[in-house]
């Protein structure tokens, strides 16, 4: 199932999609401050990962379902996508760091590599929560639109909780404060993990 | 009498919580005086809040074993009847900012979470009203409850904790430790809180009923 390697041109799609907002908010802005340059960043990733997940099952057809249906069993597809978008979601956020520190340069005494653990643990929660959530609105048959109102609540929390541990690598805590919200977000992966895998297969037989 | 004995006492009990809340005396505490009052009819209405939301997600576990039209209704009118006391909730409490904090709405942590997760549940009302085929719908709404339930719990029980506010009971404001101690507060705060979700409770069932109702004389 690892084989939607497939819909590389939805990788690259995203990619420009990232590079040319850094862009656009560079032209925009030129310089940022320390607490805007952290929240432009989450901003920038926020919808670039819905755009990138919310492929996953919104834009595969009726039949290409059904095809999938009869081929595999609904635990493992919904573990193969989640991992596929995980995977997904952390090279997309490492190139768009990389590019975006290159654009915007890492404020001052920033701990970079707690930046990004920040940026690897919140791109896996973005990948997890919208893979369900992609799920059920692409069941909805509604589109883009129910998926925005769906994620936006349930990724809030996770958001909140990375700007904080963003913020706190931008200033350059030490790490021990750090380690709790590392632990929370964890925590709340495995629960939404867990959580899909025993009502995707509710959600997946019609 | 044997079946509405617990909403007499529902009624009861917020009757005179109404007038005891309002009359005896409380302890003086610091920034709090007497909006302290408040404590018995903002935080039952998060209590009630909280029981109907696990109604509904009870039945949503129900309803998709059982496939009956019956338990996915149940489900969406708790959550009808949740909604309404988290905006009371939301309502009581900012009133009481606005004298204690001097806005209505500050953007405290607090605040902002219980906010997010009352957006919750009317995403879960959005998404109902989007899908038209109703078993399809009771499927998909139950799965979406299910999944943001654990959320709410994180957003109104977890993060509130990581966060600095100046909500009664964190970060030393005077709260529930100080008035914990006041039996009097708690002769009355208690009742309160049953008799709030004894009538959330009654909402719920009476919404549910008119319900089935309507959708019996429509078909």
């Amino acid at each position: 199932m690892l084989l939607e390697w497939r819909n590389k041109y939805a990788l690259n799609g995203v990619l420009l999609y990232v590079v040319s907002t850094v862009f656009v908010c560079y032209l925009s802005f030129v310089t940022v401050e320390k607490l805007t340059w952290n929240a432009l960043f989450w901003i920038i990733m926020l919808f670039a990962s819905i755009n990138a997940v919310a492929k996953s099952f919104l834009q595969e057809s009726k039949g290409r379902h059904l095809y999938i249906y009869t081929l595999v069993s609904p635990i493992s597809l919904i573990i193969a996508k989640t991992v596929y978008n995980s995977l997904l979601m952390i090279v997309l956020t490492i190139i768009a760091l990389l590019f975006y520190s290159m654009v915007f340069e890492f404020p001052e005494g920033t701990d970079v590599l707690m930046y990004l653990v920040a940026a690897i643990v919140g791109s896996l929660s973005f990948a997890t929560i919208f893979t369900m959530v992609s799920a059920i609105a692409s069941k909805a048959g509604n589109g883009g639109m129910l998926m925005a109102i769906l994620s936006f609540p349930i990724i809030i929390p996770v958001l909140i909780v990375l700007v904080k541990l963003a913020k706190n690598a931008i200033d350059g805590l030490d790490r021990s404060v750090s380690l709790d919200d590392v632990g929370l977000l964890l925590l709340i992966n495995a629960m939404v993990m867990g959580v899909s895998l025993i009502l995707f297969p509710y959600l997946w037989r019609d | 009498m044997r079946k509405t004995w617990w909403k007499i006492l529902g009624a009861v009990l917020v009757i005179y919580t109404t007038i005891a809340g309002l009359l005896l005396g409380v302890p003086h505490l610091n920034i709090l005086n007497e909006t302290i009052r408040n404590l018995y009819f903002h935080v039952p209405m998060w209590f009630a809040m909280i029981v109907l939301f696990t109604i509904s997600v009870v039945y949503s576990v129900i309803s998709l074993s059982s496939k009956k039209e019956i338990d996915d209704i149940r489900a969406v009118e708790a959550v009808n009847a949740g909604i309404i006391f988290g905006i009371l909730g939301l309502i009581t409490g900012a009133v009481w900012a606005k004298f204690t904090w001097g806005q209505f709405w500050s953007f405290d942590p607090k605040q902002n979470f219980a906010a997010i997760s009352i957006l919750l549940y009317f995403a879960y009302l959005v998404l109902r009203n989007a899908i038209d085929e109703e078993q399809k719908r009771a499927k998909i709404s139950a799965i979406y409850n299910i999944f943001a339930f654990p959320m709410m719990v994180v957003l109104l029980f977890v993060l509130p904790r990581l966060q600095s506010s100046l909500h009664p009971g964190n970060g030393g404001n005077p709260g529930f430790n100080s008035y914990d101690l006041d039996s009097r507060m708690r002769m009355v705060f208690y009742p309160a809180c049953l008799g709030w979700i004894l009538i959330g409770y009654w909402i719920y069932t009476i919404r549910f009923r008119t319900r089935v109702l309507e959708n019996k004389s429509n078909l």
